[in-house]
C-alpha cells in the first residue's frame, strides 16, 4: 500500500471520536504545560505515563504526541509575554518576541508564532509520513551492530556535541548509564547494582527518574533562587492580527524554519532547540531589516518557532522507525510504547500499522486543534502565567508525586523520587545537562543488549563493529561528534555550541 | 535569565565543591566496579558477559572523575549562584512528611501537607489556608484518579469519609436499594 493510502487509513483511526478526545486532551495539556514555566513536555508525559497505564495504547500515544506538539506551541507564549522561556526550544523566540510584546506588538508576535508552528507542523508531519516508510526499508537491513553504532552516535550527540562542556555532558550521560545497569541482567538473570534490595531488581523506572529530575529538581532549583528575578507579564495590547507587511515578512521564515528544523530533529542530533538557533542566525542574515534584530524583528519569531515545531515532528522519525529517542521527551515516549509492550522500530510498521499511522495522522489533527486553541483562546493561557509561584509549584509537586504513587504505591519509590530530585537539583546547580541522564537510562540497557548480541554472533570479536560499512560510518561520525566540539572549545570557539545548550526538552 | 551573583572566591582557585563532585564520581565508579566483580561471567565461552559493560562504565566514570578534578583544581567550573537553603528544607521536608504519612494517613492528608509545605517554601503564605487548600485539592485529585481512573492511591480517613459519603448519597437517591427509605 502506498503512503497516501496508509495515511488515509490512519486518518480514519485518528478521527474516531475517542481518539479525537485523547488528542484534544493532549494538546490542551501540552499547551498548558508549555505555557507554565518550570515544567515542559518531557515532565508532563512522564507524569501521565502511570496514569494512562489502564487506557488504550493508541489513545494514550495520540495524547502524548499531542502534549509534545502542544508544548512547542505553548512555550512561545511564555517566551513572548514573560521573557522566560516555558521550555528550552523557545529560548530564541524570547529574544525578538519579548521585544515585540514590549513595543505593543505582542499580538502579531503570538500570531506569527502560532501560524508558523501550524505551517511547520503540517509540512513536517507530512514529511514524517513520507520519510518513515523509506527509513523503515533501510532499517530492516540493520543488525545488532548497526543498532549499537547508532545508539553510540545518539549518546554522543545528546551529551557531548552540544552544550557548553563536553565533560559535563558526558558525566550526565554516564550517571544515566550507571542507573541503567541497575536491576536484573536479562541474559544471565543476575542482579546488578541492586545490593539485595528487592525494589531495585526491576531497575530504575524511567518515569520516576524523569519526574524527579525535571519536576522536583526544577522546583528545588527555582525555590533556591529566592525572589531574585522579578517577572512581569506583558499584556497583549492592540490587535492580535498580523497586517499585510507582517504576513509578507513571515511566510518565508516559516518555510525556511521548517526546512532547517525537520532534518535536525530527524537526525540523532539532540532536541528541538538546535534548529531554532540555526533558523535565527539564517533569518538575521537574510533579513531586509537586519537593524530590527534585537529590537523585535518578526522574522526572528516566525523562523525559530517554525523550526522548533518541525524538529518535534522530525524527532518522531528515528523514534518510530528505529526506536531511537533523540530528546528527553522522545525517550519518555519510548517508555510509553514499552509500557504497552510495543517496541517502536521497523517491525512496528508491519505488526501494528493501525497504531503507527493513526498516531501520525492524529498529529495532523492535533496541529489543527492547536491553532484554534492558541489564537482565539490566547487570553486564557495568558491567565495561567499569573498563577502565584507558591500555588503553581505546590501543584506541580502534588502531580509529580501522584504519578509515582499511582505507578507503585511504595515508600521506597517515593524515596527514590526524593533522592533523584536532589540529584537533579545538584546537577542544575553545577550546570550539568539533564536530558543525557534520561536518555542514558533508557538507551543504555538497549545499547548493551545490541552489543552483546553483536558480539555473540561474532564470538567475541570486537572487529565486527567496524567491518559493516554502516556501523563503521556511524561510529566514525560519533567519534567526530565527540572530538570536533572538544577541539573547538579548547580553541575558544565554543560560544556557538554553548548557546545550543540543550536542557529541559 | 538570572544574573550570576558575585562569588567571594576569585577564579583560578581550587573549586572545593567541584572537587567533591569528582570524588563522588570516583566513588560511584568504584561502587560499580565492586558490584561487577561479584557477578559470575556469562558462561565459559562468552567473552562479553554481564560484567563487561559495568566495568567499562566504571573505567569511564573514573576517567571523568579525574577530568572533573583537573577542571575543578584549575577553577574552570562555572560559578554557582547563591542558593537560599530554607525553601529547599521546606520542600524536602514536605516530601519526607508525605513519604512517612502516606501509608497511614492516606493520599489526601499526606499530599495536602506536601502541598502546604511546598507553597510555604516559595513565600509567605498562610499555613492554615495552604493546608486547607492542599487537603481539598488532594481529595479531589484522589477522587478523580482513584475512583474514576482506578489508580491505586492509598486511602486514609478523608478517603474513607468520601467513600462512605458517596454510598450514603447513592442510597439517598435510590431509596429501593438501601434501608434509608
Amino acid at each position: 500500500m502506498d503512503t497516501f493510502a496508509l495515511l488515509m487509513q490512519g486518518l480514519s483511526v485518528a478521527a474516531q471520536p475517542i481518539n479525537l478526545l485523547y488528542a484534544l486532551v493532549g494538546v490542551t495539556l501540552g499547551t498548558a504545560v508549555g505555557v507554565l514555566p518550570g515544567i515542559g513536555p518531557a515532565t508532563t508525559v512522564a507524569l501521565l505515563l502511570p496514569v494512562t497505564y489502564k487506557l488504550d495504547p493508541a489513545g494514550s500515544l495520540i495524547m502524548f504526541a499531542g502534549i509534545y506538539y502542544g508544548g512547542m506551541y505553548g512555550g512561545s507564549t511564555t517566551s513572548i509575554l514573560l521573557n522566560t522561556p516555558g521550555e528550552s526550544a523557545s529560548i530564541v523566540t524570547a529574544l525578538e518576541g519579548n521585544k515585540m510584546a514590549k513595543a505593543g506588538r505582542g499580538g502579531p508576535a503570538l500570531a506569527t508564532a502560532a501560524i508558523g508552528s501550524f505551517v511547520a507542523g503540517l509540512i513536517a508531519t507530512i514529511a514524517l509520513a513520507f520519510l518513515a516508510p523509506w527509513v523503515v526499508k533501510f532499517a530492516l537491513a540493520f543488525g545488532p551492530r548497526e543498532y549499537f553504532a547508532l545508539m553510540v552516535l545518539a549518546f554522543v550527540t545528546v551529551s557531548a556535541a552540544f552544550g557548553d562542556s563536553t565533560l559535563r555532558g558526558l558525566v550526565s550521560l554516564f550517571i544515566g548509564l550507571t542507573l541503567g545497569i541497575v536491576g536484573i541482567d536479562l541474559q544471565t538473570g543476575q542482579a546488578r547494582m541492586s545490593f539485595g534490595i528487592p525494589d531495585l531488581l526491576d531497575g530504575v523506572e524511567v518515569t520516576t527518574l524523569a519526574v524527579a529530575m525535571f519536576a522536583i529538581g526544577e522546583t528545588l532549583f527555582v525555590a533556591a533562587q529566592g525572589k531574585r528575578a522579578p517577572e512581569t507579564v506583558e499584556p497583549v495590547r492592540g490587535s492580535l492580527w498580523m497586517n499585510a507587511s507582517d504576513w509578507a515578512r513571515s511566510w518565508k521564515p516559516w518555510l525556511r524554519g521548517t526546512i532547517i528544523g525537520f532534518p535536525i530533529g530527524a537526525m540523532p542530533a539532540g532536541g528541538a532547540e538546535i534548529g531554532t538557533f540555526f533558523s535565527y542566525a539564517a533569518e538575521k542574515k537574510l533579513s531586509k531589516h537586519p537593524e530590527e534584530f534585537g529590537n523585535g524583528a518578526i522574522e526572528g519569531v516566525a523562523g525559530p518557532e517554525a523550526a522548533n515545531n518541525a524538529s518535534a515532528a522530525g524527532t518522531l522519525v528515528p523514534l518510530l522507525t528505529l526506536g531511537l529517542p533523540t530528546s528527553a521527551t522522545a525517550a519518555i515516549m519510548l517508555a510509553g510504547f514499552q509500557q504497552y509492550g510495543l517496541q517502536p522500530g521497523p517491525l512496528l510498521f508491519t505488526s501494528n500499522p493501525q497504531l503507527v499511522w493513526g498516531l501520525i495522522a492524529s498529529l495532523l489533527i492535533a496541529n489543527l486543534m492547536l491553532i484554534v486553541l492558541n489564537l482565539p483562546l490566547i487570553g486564557l493561557w495568558v491567565r495561567l502565567l499569573t498563577i502565584p509561584k507558591p500555588w503553581l509549584y505546590a501543584g506541580i509537586l502534588l502531580f509529580a508525586t501522584l504519578g509515582t504513587i499511582g505507578a507503585n504505591p511504595s515508600v521506597f519509590e517515593l524515596g527514590m523520587l526524593l533522592v533523584f530530585g536532589l540529584l537533579g537539583y545538584g546537577l542544575r546547580l553545577f550546570h550539568f545537562p539533564i536530558a543525557p541522564v534520561v536518555v542514558g537510562l533508557i538507551l543504555g540497557p538497549m545499547a548493551e543488549q545490541q552489543l552483546r548480541r553483536a558480539l555473540a554472533i561474532s564470538q567475541g570479536d570486537f572487529g565486527v563493529l567496524f567491518t559493516s560499512p554502516i556501523s563503521a560510518t556511524l561510529l566514525a561520525l560519533a567519534a567526530l561528534a565527540l572530538v570536533v566540539p572538544l577541539v573547538l572549545r579548547i580553541r575558544g570557539r565554543g560560544q556557538l555550541l554553548a548557546q545550543i545548550a540543550s536542557d529541559a526538552d | 535569565m538570572i544574573e550570576p551573583m558575585a562569588q567571594t572566591t576569585p577564579k583560578r582557585r581550587p573549586d572545593w565543591a567541584a572537587l567533591l563532585v569528582a570524588a563522588g564520581l570516583l566513588a560511584l565508579g568504584a561502587l560499580v566496579a565492586w558490584d561487577a566483580s561479584r557477578l559470575g561471567s556469562g558462561g565459559a565461552y562468552a567473552r562479553i558477559g554481564p560484567q563487561t559493560i559495568p566495568y567499562a562504565i566504571a573505567v569511564c566514570l573514573a576517567g571523568l572523575a579525574v577530568w572533573t578534578a583537573i577542571e575543578a583544581a584549575l577553577g574552570e567550573f562555572p560559578q554557582r549562584e547563591q542558593q537560599d537553603k530554607l525553601p529547599i528544607l521546606w520542600i524536602v521536608g514536605g516530601l519526607v512528611v508525605q513519604m512517612a504519612l502516606i501509608k497511614f494517613a492516606g493520599f489526601s492528608i499526606a499530599t495536602g501537607i506536601l502541598f502546604a509545605m511546598t507553597a510555604r517554601g516559595f513565600g509567605r503564605v498562610s499555613i492554615p489556608k495552604a493546608l486547607l487548600s492542599g487537603f481539598l485539592i488532594s481529595a479531589a485529585v484522589w477522587f478523580v484518579f482513584a475512583r474514576l481512573l482506578q489508580l491505586t492511591l492509598p486511602a486514609g480517613p478523608i478517603e474513607r469519609l468520601m467513600i462512605e459519603g458517596a454510598k450514603l448519597l447513592a442510597t439517598a437517591f435510590n431509596p429501593q436499594a438501601g434501608p434509608a427509605a
